[in-house]
């Protein structure tokens, strides 16, 4: 009788901890939503644009996990082409964001030169390895 | 460089160019080392450095005019993307970041060295995380950094997919993956109220262990089932220090790899081995990450030129930087007390706590120097710095750390300074002149009755030139190739440039063998002459014999019927009447001393100190052609296989019946390897 009831006790608390666990997640999910709502939306594009980066970058993954890997070249350029975008945009997030004091007055115009260079200076490297 | 130079209109023959590479590229160098000291410490120090590594021996043993070895243009591309990287942290700017990753590409096309940077910049980034220093700066520096850098060097045909195979690598992509969770993490402490960031902080974490776990479990199952665990042999050769006297004889057997004496640190970089301690104190005074980094740098570099003496050469340019925040702070203190003193006394505290900041610095470069100049300055600087010491504590009382050296003390040690370096200047003129600018061909020697001048190697080589077939293929150690080829234009077996070790070891085997089995192999690959330096008439230390040894480990490593063990005597090598049968016999012995009775020295070898054990022997497999005045280039001709037809055909090096022998030994030739 009392193991059972014991292990009844247990079992409630287990649940009662998980209840809260997800409860928590719930909460963090929900104000995660909140404050990234509160974001403008200039960066909000941005954000789609590594996220539409990365994305392809996993395709990329999975079909040559299917195909094979034979040009490797090439799978690594498409691979990183996607990686390096998906950076320089993050780097572009991080400059333009008018949040972040250490760039306050870096004028956002040369920060979008500057993310136009390296695309630039990337996806000619990329043109060239693709072979 | 010659190509725009000649479509610029002017002349320069392609000598010329390459003579002069060299020294363009050091001028840059030391460019690049201002703007590097300029980004970490500020414009002083940055001249400083600059004029140091003008002219520190070690870098200029790479880039003397008429060196053509990719090491000058190397340090400067090492330089300039640190510079780069540098820059870009204290910016943040992507357009450096772009540069850096170009200069790194520059890096990887100059020298294999380029994996130096790849493993330092991410240590330095893992560092900052670490020792929070974290900001998106870093990100900036080093993100694109890794992506650009990583297919940039894909792009070099010598690296190729090396850049994501092997180990060098992965600590790049490694703490890529870290910085980018570091650097979510930081945003999401940034949008998130605390109670709810300890709550994502504990799922994440319950997650992630789990994750990470389970992929670092995949990652060292793949990585362990490669022999080497991925490395490759240089890689290796550096963290193990024995891994190459074991495993790969032709990489120990250069000279170059050989770990450093510890007179070697002094001639190389002089006076900066003991300003740069000072300089990594005057780093910590404000810890920036630019200066973290030259520390992080200055280490690492350190213990490999431990590893070896050719990366001496990368230690140099973080010691040049090192000493030149090091003196250029030990100026300013001085200077500025003097100008204190000139100037107004109640004024400027703000001077005086920069001072503060700087007595560690000049107490340690006050202790250097006191090690460095004669004891009878010693009571002096004893004395100044008892003079520090009682004015912190007498003006400590203010609150406001006021120092304030006498005007007669700082501009004794400015003098004492600049007296430094002087001694530093002379020094590296001097080694220049003596150890790093002479010619190795022709060797000069100074005896009583004046100057010798041993001109053998051109001698040697201009009979090759001369008085063979301009299709003879000439055999001698791959150190002599080069020249060769250059200087007989003739056709070596091995040179300098010869990567595949089993060439080399066919080479190393043929010499190591008995007569008939070394002209056999040399028949095989076509040989006509072979060339053998031989030091032990005049007392030449580097000749062949004494780099016999090599030879046979190098060829035991790919033959297993060469036992270095045949060649010993109780572990050591003979030449004397102490010497094994096997080395009495082998191809190396006989050419040396064949003859070597009749001359004056009557059997001694000069360099081995010893009478030779063989005295008197005749050659059957081969003939004298030539030997130079001093006997040290010694020519051998291979002898004709005899005729097996009709009679005797009596072997002749003369020039009528050579067409004739050569037509008929090409029909005798037996091929050995097949």
């Amino acid at each position: 009788m009392i193991p059972v009831h014991l292990h009844f006790e247990e079992i409630e608390k287990k649940l009662r901890m998980a209840k809260s666990t997800s409860s928590d997640a719930q909460m963090l999910i929900r104000s995660l939503r909140t404050a990234y709502a509160a974001t403008p939306t200039n960066l909000k594009i941005i954000d789609l644009y590594v996220v539409y980066a990365i994305v392809t970058a996993v395709i990329q993954v999975v079909y040559m996990g299917v195909v094979g890997s034979f040009p490797f070249n090439s799978f690594l350029s498409g691979v990183l082409s996607c990686v390096g975008t998906a950076v320089l945009a993050v780097c572009l997030r991080i400059q333009v964001n008018k949040e972040n004091k250490e760039f306050k007055d870096l004028p956002p115009e040369r920060a979008y030169a500057d993310f136009i260079l390296c695309n630039l200076v990337l996806h000619l490297v990329i043109m060239n390895f693709l072979g | 460089m010659w190509w725009l130079l000649n479509s610029l209109n002017i002349p320069l023959s392609v000598e010329t160019v390459c003579v002069f590479t060299a020294p363009i590229f050091s001028a840059n160098a030391a460019w690049a080392t201002y703007l590097l000291t300029k980004e970490v410490k500020g414009t002083g120090a940055g001249l400083t450095a600059a004029a140091l590594l003008a002219m520190v021996p070690s870098y200029i043993s790479r880039s003397v005019a008429g060196s053509y070895d990719n090491e000058a243009v190397a340090i400067f591309a090492l330089i300039l993307t640190f510079y780069f990287y540098v820059k870009t942290l204290n910016s943040g700017s992507l357009f450096y970041a772009t540069l850096n990753a170009l200069s790194y590409f520059y890096m990887v096309c100059s020298w294999g060295g380029y994996t130096f940077i790849i493993n330092l910049i991410p240590m330095h980034v893992l560092l900052c995380i670490v020792t929070g220093r974290y900001s998106s700066r870093l990100y900036i520096a080093y993100a694109p950094l890794v992506v650009l850098g990583t297919l940039l060097a894909s792009l070099v045909p010598v690296v190729g997919f090396n850049t994501v195979m092997t180990s060098e690598h992965f600590s790049s992509f490694l703490v890529f993956v870290i910085i980018h969770m570091v650097a979510l993490v930081y945003y999401i402490k940034g949008i998130l109220s605390p109670k709810m960031f300890k709550v994502a902080m504990t799922l994440a974490v319950t997650i992630g262990l789990t994750v990470c776990c389970a992929v670092i479990a995949i990652f060292i199952a793949s990585v362990a089932s490669s022999p080497t665990k991925g490395w490759s042999g240089r890689s290796l050769s550096l963290l193990d220090p024995t891994y190459a006297s074991k495993y790969i004889p032709i990489i120990a057997s250069v000279s170059e790899h050989q770990p450093p004496t510890w007179p070697l640190y002094f001639v190389d970089i002089n006076v900066l081995a003991f300003l740069v301690p000072a300089g990594i104190i005057a780093c910590f005074s404000p810890l920036s990450d630019a200066s973290s980094f030259m520390i992080l740098y200055l280490a690492i570099s350190a213990y490999f030129s431990g590893v070896m003496v050719r990366l001496m050469l990368v230690l140099a340019p973080a010691a040049c930087v090192m000493s030149g925040i090091a003196l250029s702070e030990a100026f300013d203190v001085f200077t500025r007390s003097i100008k204190f003193q000139a100037g107004d006394i109640n004024s400027e505290s703000s001077i005086a706590q920069n001072d503060v900041s700087n007595v560690d610095s000049n107490a340690t470069t006050d202790k250097s120097e006191t090690v460095s100049k004669e004891p009878s300055r010693k009571n002096h600087e004893k004395e100044k710095e008892q003079e520090i010491v009682k004015k912190v504590t007498s003006k400590s009382q203010n609150g406001k750390k006021l120092l304030v050296l006498p005007q007669e003390v700082s501009a004794v040690v400015i003098l004492l300074l600049i007296a430094l370096g002087g001694f530093y200047v002379g020094h590296c003129v001097w080694t220049t002149a003596t150890a790093y600018s002479a010619p190795a061909i022709v060797l000069k020697s100074y005896t009583p009755d004046g100057l010798r001048v041993f001109d053998d190697f051109r001698e040697a080589y201009a009979w090759l030139q001369h008085n063979t077939d301009v299709d003879d293929k000439v055999a001698s150690w791959w150190d002599y190739g080069y020249q060769i080829t250059a200087m007989a234009n003739r056709t070596v077996i091995v040179d300098n440039n010869t990567w595949n070790n089993t060439h080399i070891a066919t080479v190393g085997a043929a010499v190591s063998s008995p007569e008939k089995a070394a002209w056999e192999i040399f028949n095989s690959l076509d040989v006509k002459y072979v060339l053998v330096v031989f030091g032990g008439l005049v007392g030449y230390p580097s000749d062949d014999i004494d780099k016999f040894i090599w030879m046979v480990r190098i060829a035991g490593g790919v033959f297993p019927h060469i036992r270095e063990q045949d060649y010993l005597r109780d572990g050591r090598y003979h030449i004397d009447a102490h010497a094994t049968p096997t080395m009495l016999n082998c191809l190396m012995y006989k050419l040396s001393y064949y003859r070597f009775v009749e001359t004056e020295a009557e059997g001694f070898d000069k360099v081995r100190r010893t009478e030779i054990g063989n005295k008197k022997f005749e050659l059957t497999h081969f003939e004298e052609a030539f030997t130079t005045e001093h006997w040290m280039v010694r020519i051998y001709k291979l002898k004709l296989p005899k005729n097996r037809i009709q009679g005797k055909l009596k072997n002749k090096s003369s020039s009528e019946t050579y067409s004739s022998n050569q037509t008929r030994a090409r029909n005798t030739r037996r091929n050995p390897w097949q």
